[in-house]
């Protein structure tokens, strides 16, 4: 699998902006911090937009920046998603739409036009201003005009930043389409954790103008290491399941991972497609020896203790994480934690309840 | 009052020197404009003041400097000399020149001000479309910077066309070389031709307002909003 290895220095006053990583260029990798933390300084270092005075970039095969070289965006092939849409307001949507894709070689034309217009649903937007169109179809439109230049890596800046939350769940969903659809990587920089669970498979934690933690998305949020990252609803795991069946008389869906099943609340999907879901550190609760025969719990799995922590985020509670064939991580009281006697590569089973992501 | 024997060679000479004039200014401000908008630079300031300067100083001061500059001496006459053989003072090109440094601002300040509105994002976004510096000038900031052409084009214009202090220090009074309309006017009034005075102001100021009400009326019917 191709990667992207990036680093880069700028000296500001006041703040030392030094990134090293390395990204697969593969699925969507999350660029994720706070504000001001210089996620997107490392977007606009990767898209040749900013050139940092020591920088090395590497795409795949190709080096991108190096004491000698900096290839010019131009020739970058990426395509770039603004948190404002930046549309041209002289031209109009399909104008727009056109602008890249007639400023590549037809050879290079890999996505079409009507593809496009059909993923995002631009039909009927086609001939509009962008002043008539309303800030997400505004976005669909960006999204849709760096496509169509076929880029060889979508960068997109906060895309849903300035979108209210109607018009963030009319987007999300197209986003979450185009690497299924169209196996482009995407470089995805956002503050907004739930924007992040949805659609990132690994992901980058930038602090203060670091790099804090990288790797697939499930491993860095199993972390007990990154105090602060993902309050207030501290993430448990993070699981790729699929539809196994639906009980509609009891409101429920079930979805296995890894063999093994789990109930969540119903879901309008077929059978057998592919859901993301999240369990709320907070909503595990464990039991030591055999569990009740008879229980309301739905969900149980059978848990190795891994690593013990006292939370850095509540001094009442512990972080448990666990292994249930991938990591999950639990928050439960110091009291329970005394009455149990947890011990690292105990048995246990976890009891929680999931929820779908979307 | 009936039409008095005109002598129509002035109107002619001012239409065809504020033409040119614009035509050069376009070309140089435009260049100009640009960088002043998106320079870093500290001499921005500097030069913007000094583009500035011709709308603050009287014409005569103006006109005096580029008399000299423009003789068979000066910074500009002198190497036009060496390289045509004629001089420049007394002539339509020494008075495009001059007329040039006159309504410099009037051209350069609306384009500095679109291209300000206009801003680097547009341009960035363009870029990462694939569209090279000078496609993106071409291709997005031109047309998105269309109000201030047209601000530039008729301020430039009119202001060419009432020019009179500096073309009497630089051009002199030369019929159908240098004696433009204003001039031609002063020296109608000297002479108590006041109904050829008459017409040509007339002419003039009816001109002047039929341009700006076309201009108003388009700018504001234009499609492109940028702020």
């Amino acid at each position: 699998m191709s990667q992207l290895d990036a680093r880069f220095k700028i000296n500001y006053p006041g703040f030392h902006f030094d990134v090293d990583c390395i990204m697969p260029l593969d699925g969507t990798v999350a660029i994720f911090g706070a504000s001001g933390s210089g996620k997107t300084t490392l977007l606009r270092c990767i898209a040749g937009l900013m050139r940092a005075s020591s920088g090395y970039l590497k795409f795949g095969q190709d080096i991108w920046q190096d004491e000698h070289t900096f290839v010019p965006i131009q020739q970058r092939r990426v395509g770039v998603v603004f948190q404002d849409a930046r549309l041209f307001p002289h031209l109009n949507a399909k104008q727009n739409l056109e602008y890249g894709m007639k400023r590549i070689q037809a050879l290079d034309r890999r996505i079409a036009f009507d593809q496009v217009v059909g993923l995002l649903g631009l039909e009927r937007l086609l001939e509009h201003r962008s002043h008539h169109l309303s800030g997400g179809e505004q976005q669909r439109v960006a999204i849709g005009r760096a496509l169509l230049t076929s880029p060889q890596l979508l960068l997109m800046d906060e895309p849903l930043a300035s979108l209210d939350q109607e018009r963030k769940k009319e987007i999300l969903p197209f986003i979450q389409r185009l690497n299924q659809e169209l196996q482009i990587p995407v470089l995805y920089v956002s503050h907004d954790l739930n924007e992040i669970l949805q659609l990132a498979n690994h992901m980058v934690l930038i602090k203060e103008g670091k790099v804090v933690a990288t790797g697939p998305i499930q491993e860095v949020f199993a972390r007990l290491d990154l105090p602060g990252l993902v309050e207030p609803n501290i993430v448990g795991a993070i699981l790729e399941t699929r539809i196994a069946d639906h009980e509609p008389e009891f409101g429920l869906t079930r979805v296995e991972f890894a063999g093994r099943s789990l109930f969540i609340p119903k879901q309008e999907l077929p059978v057998g497609a592919p859901l993301r879901i999240q369990i709320h550190a907070r909503d595990v609760s464990l039991v030591v020896g055999v569990p009740a025969a008879s229980s309301s719990v739905l969900n149980s799995l059978e848990a190795t203790v891994v690593e013990i922590e006292e939370s850095p985020r509540d001094q009442y509670a512990m972080e448990v994480k666990l292994d249930v064939g991938c990591p999950l991580l639990a928050m439960i009281t110091r009291k329970s934690y005394h009455q149990l006697d947890l011990q690292p590569g105990q048995k246990v089973h976890a009891h929680f309840k999931a929820v779908a992501l979307s | 009052m009936s039409m008095p024997e005109m002598d129509w060679n002035p109107l002619w000479l001012t239409m065809q020197l504020a033409a040119v004039t614009v035509g050069v200014l376009l070309v140089v401000g435009t260049p100009l404009a640009w960088w002043l908008a998106f320079t870093k630079s500290r001499l921005r300031t500097l030069v913007e003041a000094v583009v500035a300067l011709p709308i603050v100083l009287p014409p005569t001061v103006l006109g005096f400097y580029l008399l000299i500059a423009l003789g068979p001496l000066g910074w500009i006459g002198g190497p036009w000399m060496d390289l045509t053989g004629s001089p420049l003072s007394f002539t339509f090109t020494g008075l495009v020149i001059a007329s040039a440094f006159y309504s410099l601002p009037f051209v350069v300040q609306p384009l500095h001000g679109a291209f300000e509105a206009v801003g680097k994002n547009p341009l960035e976004a363009a870029w990462a479309l694939g569209a090279s510096k000078l496609d993106a000038f071409f291709s997005v900031a031109s047309p998105m910077a269309i109000r201030g052409y047209l601000s530039a084009i008729v301020l430039g214009f009119a202001h060419t066309l009432g020019e009179f202090g500096v073309v009497l220090m630089v051009g002199g009074n030369i019929p159908g070389v240098t004696k433009v309309l204003s001039i031609a006017i002063y020296d109608h009034v000297e002479v108590l031709e006041y109904s050829q005075a008459h017409f040509l102001s007339a002419f003039l100021l009816i001109f002047s307002f039929i341009i700006l009400t076309i201009v108003y009326t388009v700018n504001r019917r234009l499609p492109i909003h940028v702020s």
